[in-house]
């Protein structure tokens, strides 16, 4: 890819998953699936004008192999690359590698074991020197290096005999087949060994606070607190960068980082975005260009499937009957987000389209617990063999949108004769072993199932991952079915996309069946930025808005 | 005197070690701690995070992670963030000049307003400046400061664009001038609180004065009135005053907390929350010592002054 290329396509995801999977071809066509719909305008020839991105959170972990959250990755999809990038529409194509390897182009074994890398020869780091595979090497070993504190180890834990073949040329072994692994490899960015080898601890080194990437941006000063500037880098390989500074604000209150929006003091909205009960507003708003887009993440209600009351189907499912999903959504929302029945994101490739609808029926949902033996108590409150039909909810204290849905839900579910008890936590308290080691009855919760676009789950729902029973996953309903278990297995082993496909929809066939949460809405952003800016896209298989920002450019 | 400092010295180290012991206590009593944060995050598992735990040495007993910590802050290490890896000192060393900055200035405008008003509410006792004073003492100590902060924004920012709506400057800029533009709200918001307890205690500590015999004297050698009030009323009435602006010091710290969080200011009252919001112990327990330091080191040099301008006083 050169600068010279205009994004320019209209290849549908479809097309474009099956010439992925045919192989080899999406090397060749990946400049064009980079870019959205041709422009009106064309991006300036010197890098112009400055963006500032306003964040809720502020970046402060500028070693992307560290532990870090979504503030953070806007800095890193600035500052660094990675072998691959995913796109808008959910492929996985070449960035720092030439191709994406595949059974078909010789860079993947049959068995899925064995890996072939192909590298760019003309990336430079930020200063100066070339990078080559003994970067990626270098990256990929200190990931699993015992004393780095790194961020995720899955996957990379896989990874045998890294042998450097040339400079842009490198191969593994897999320990057991995982194709996920090359989603995760479009987070994975790399770092430049020639400075982090001379490092006694790589966990304090300089580096962590002045990094230096292959990006289309260079680190330009971070005033801690505030804000951290970064520059073009004029040297990128790639499309871009058309600004000459890329400047991310920290702005603490969510009031407050609309208020600036509005007075202009920031060009663009990022993370957290603009909240719903603003979007009425700000959709008016002259000069600035807000849109709500679906985001990756998904609000339900965890059961705990070990508590006696949800280890029935029957109860599970009229609970899922008594909720008022459209008068929560609209009500309390207003109406931004769209209801869900799955854990897959609407915009996702492997998302089953043909779930059965939730609707709300009180007189069904009574039905049913009259039919499984739920017989209602002189307090009204439903028993069965000496089980009562009541549960504790949790979520975070001070979500007062959350807060008022538990008391809707509250509601509703006396009406069937369910007692839903109110028990909120402060955050750090909330997600600490409370969350993590399933002590909770119920929970409120909003989550990312997927890894770089991904549709493996294994983690969120194998039987081995519940970490309540020494499980090393996020299995926190503690949800054990054998054939999901059996299809996760498969899934995760499986490279070819359409194969994946059908596996998905049947996990999502089965978990809709089960219920181990009650799926209320999928999560929508309202992005909003200034008129002029163009080349602003969503990738709902990032985490965040930012992951693209070489494109953007004052119109 | 060097008695004196010596006994206060040894209260000081004293007091610094229960903090300590306190603010551990407490942090660590709170469930969660600092691998919370990374509960949701996609693709991260609990033995991810228990491997983070262990390479942080937060599964050692808590006995052995605060003398781990003590000792080394008795050799000057302050530890490092767990959020960003830096050290401590260095992290609050990067948001003090902002905190000072606005602390300065409201407490300048503070000081300065609520003696005025203290001074003339006891000269005019029961005037109508002196209900009007007490009313709005009270209204400014009841409302909470991040709702004159919005209002602030609102209609100096938004409605009539004649203030920033908040930052320390412009993005670009950073003249003296466009500092100065933008202390104007958060310092005068920050100072209103400070204004109100001001001049009730100026206004009680004037009366007070006013009713000495030595003014009475004053008065009888016929000494001019404004001569009276300014040497021998204010200047008395001034020497409380000197050990409450000790004391209000750290408070003014605790106010930064709001007032940096709607002005986006990057202070350390920000740096504060958002430590306590990741569980970044290292951070909160550096910043509660040095608040600590701050406020033993404000009572001190304010008796200090006491005893030098004040003739009366003997340390002791």
């Amino acid at each position: 890819m050169t600068k010279q290329d205009k994004p320019n396509s209209s290849y549908t995801r479809r097309a474009a998953l099956r010439m992925m999977a045919a192989g080899g071809a999406a090397g060749l066509i990946a400049p064009n699936l980079l870019g959205g719909p041709a422009f009106a305008q064309t991006p300036p020839e010197t890098p112009t004008g400055r963006i500032v991105v306003g964040l809720s959170q502020e970046p402060t972990v500028f070693n992307p192999l560290m532990p870090h959250i979504e503030v953070d990755d806007g800095v890193n999809f600035s500052v660094f690359d990675a072998l691959f990038r995913v796109n808008v529409d959910g492929v996985i194509v070449p960035n720092l590698a030439t191709e994406v390897p595949s059974v078909e182009n010789g860079g993947l074994s049959e068995d899925g074991l064995n890996w072939r890398i192909r590298l760019r020869d003309d990336v430079t780091w930020h200063d100066g020197t070339p990078f080559t595979a003994e970067d990626v090497k270098f990256t990929l070993e200190l990931i699993v290096n015992p004393d780095f504190r790194a961020w995720r180890t899955t996957g990379h834990d896989l990874v045998r005999d890294i042998t450097v073949v040339s400079p842009t040329e490198l191969t593994w072994r897999m320990e057991e087949a995982f194709a996920p692994y090359m989603s995760f490899l479009t987070e994975t960015f790399m770092v430049p060994k020639h400075i982090l080898e001379a490092e006694a601890d790589p966990n304090e080194a300089a580096f962590n606070q002045a990094p230096i990437g292959t990006g289309a941006f260079k680190w330009g000063q971070r005033l801690a607190g505030d804000r951290l500037e970064l520059v073009a880098n004029p040297d990128y390989f790639g499309e871009g960068p058309y600004i000459e500074q890329l400047v991310f604000k920290y702005i603490p209150d969510m009031t407050v980082l609309y208020a600036q929006f509005k007075s202009g003091d920031i060009d663009l909205v990022g993370q957290a975005y603009i909240t719903p009960d603003n979007y009425a507003e700000a959709k008016n708003l002259p000069d600035r260009v807000v849109t709500p887009e679906p985001k990756g993440s998904v609000e339900s209600i965890y059961l705990n499937q070990e508590l006696p009351v949800f280890k029935e189907q029957a109860v599970r499912e009229a609970l899922y009957l008594a909720m008022d999903r459209p008068a929560i959504i609209d009500a309390l929302y207003y109406g931004v987000p769209s209801p869900a029945e799955t854990f897959m994101p609407p915009q996702s490739y492997y998302y089953n389209p043909d779930l059965p609808k939730q609707e709300f029926n009180l007189d069904r949902a009574r039905q049913i617990l009259d039919e499984a033996g739920w017989v209602p108590g002189a307090d009204g409150i439903r028993e069965k063999d000496g089980v009562r039909l009541s549960f504790k909810n949790s979520t975070t204290v001070g979500n007062h949108l959350r807060e008022q849905t538990q008391q809707f839900l509250q509601q509703t579910f006396a009406e069937i004769g369910a007692e839903m008890t109110i028990e909120n936590l402060p955050p750090a308290v909330m997600w600490g072993d409370f969350w993590g080691q399933s002590q909770f009855d119920s929970v409120m919760v909003g989550i990312t199932y997927l890894v770089g676009g991904d549709p493996d789950v294994t983690y969120r729902f194998h039987t081995d991952a519940i970490a309540a029973k020494g499980g090393s996953g996020s299995n926190n309903a503690q949800y054990s079915n054998p054939e999901v278990d059996a299809l996760l297995v498969e899934g995760s082993r499986t490279f070819d996309p359409e194969k994946r496909r059908e596996i998905y929809f049947r996990i999502q066939e089965i978990i809709r069946h089960d219920l181990p949460f009650l799926p209320l809405f999928a999560y929508t952003n309202v992005y909003g930025h200034k008129a002029g800016i163009e080349g602003f896209e969503v990738n709902t298989n990032t985490r965040t808005e930012s992951w693209h920002a070489a494109a953007w450019y004052w119109a | 005197m060097p008695a004196f400092l010596l006994k206060r010295l040894i209260q000081s180290i004293v007091l610094l070690v229960i903090v300590s012991i306190i603010g551990f206590t407490v942090l660590n009593l709170i469930p969660g701690g600092p691998m919370a944060q990374y509960a949701l995050d996609p693709g991260m598992t609990e033995a991810d995070k228990a491997r983070l735990a262990e390479q942080l040495g937060l599964n050692r007993p808590l006995l052995v992670q605060y003398f781990d910590w003590a000792w080394r802050l008795l050799q000057g290490d302050w530890g490092t963030s767990f959020r960003d890896g830096n050290p401590v000192l260095a992290v609050i060393g990067r948001h003090i000049f902002a905190t000072f900055l606005l602390m300065g200035s409201s407490t300048v405008i503070a000081i300065a307003i609520g003696t005025w008003i203290g001074i003339r509410g006891a000269t005019h006792r029961y005037s109508l400046f002196d209900y009007a004073a007490t009313v709005g003492a009270m209204v400014a100590l009841s409302i909470p400061t991040f709702w004159f902060g919005l209002i602030g924004i609102y209609v100096f920012s938004l409605k009539l664009g004649w203030l920033p709506a908040g930052n320390m400057y412009t993005i670009g800029d950073a003249s003296v001038l466009d500092y100065l533009h933008h202390l104007i709200m958060p310092s005068v918001v920050l100072a209103l609180v400070h204004i109100a307890i001001w001049s009730r205690y100026m206004r009680t500590a004037t009366l007070d004065a006013i009713s000495q015999e030595f003014v009475k004297t004053a008065r009888a050698k016929g000494v001019s009135e404004r001569r009276v009030l300014m040497k021998h009323v204010v200047g008395n009435a001034l020497l409380p005053m000197i050990t409450l602006a000790g004391v209000q010091l750290p408070s003014i710290l605790t106010g930064a907390l709001v007032t940096e969080t709607v002005f986006t200011w990057p202070g350390m009252g920000r740096l504060f929350l958002d430590s306590l919001g990741y569980s970044d112990y290292p951070v909160v327990m550096g910043l509660l010592m040095f608040s600590a330091i701050l406020t033993i080191a404000g009572n001190l040099i304010a008796d200090i002054v006491v005893a030098v301008v004040d003739p009366r006083i003997r340390l002791a």
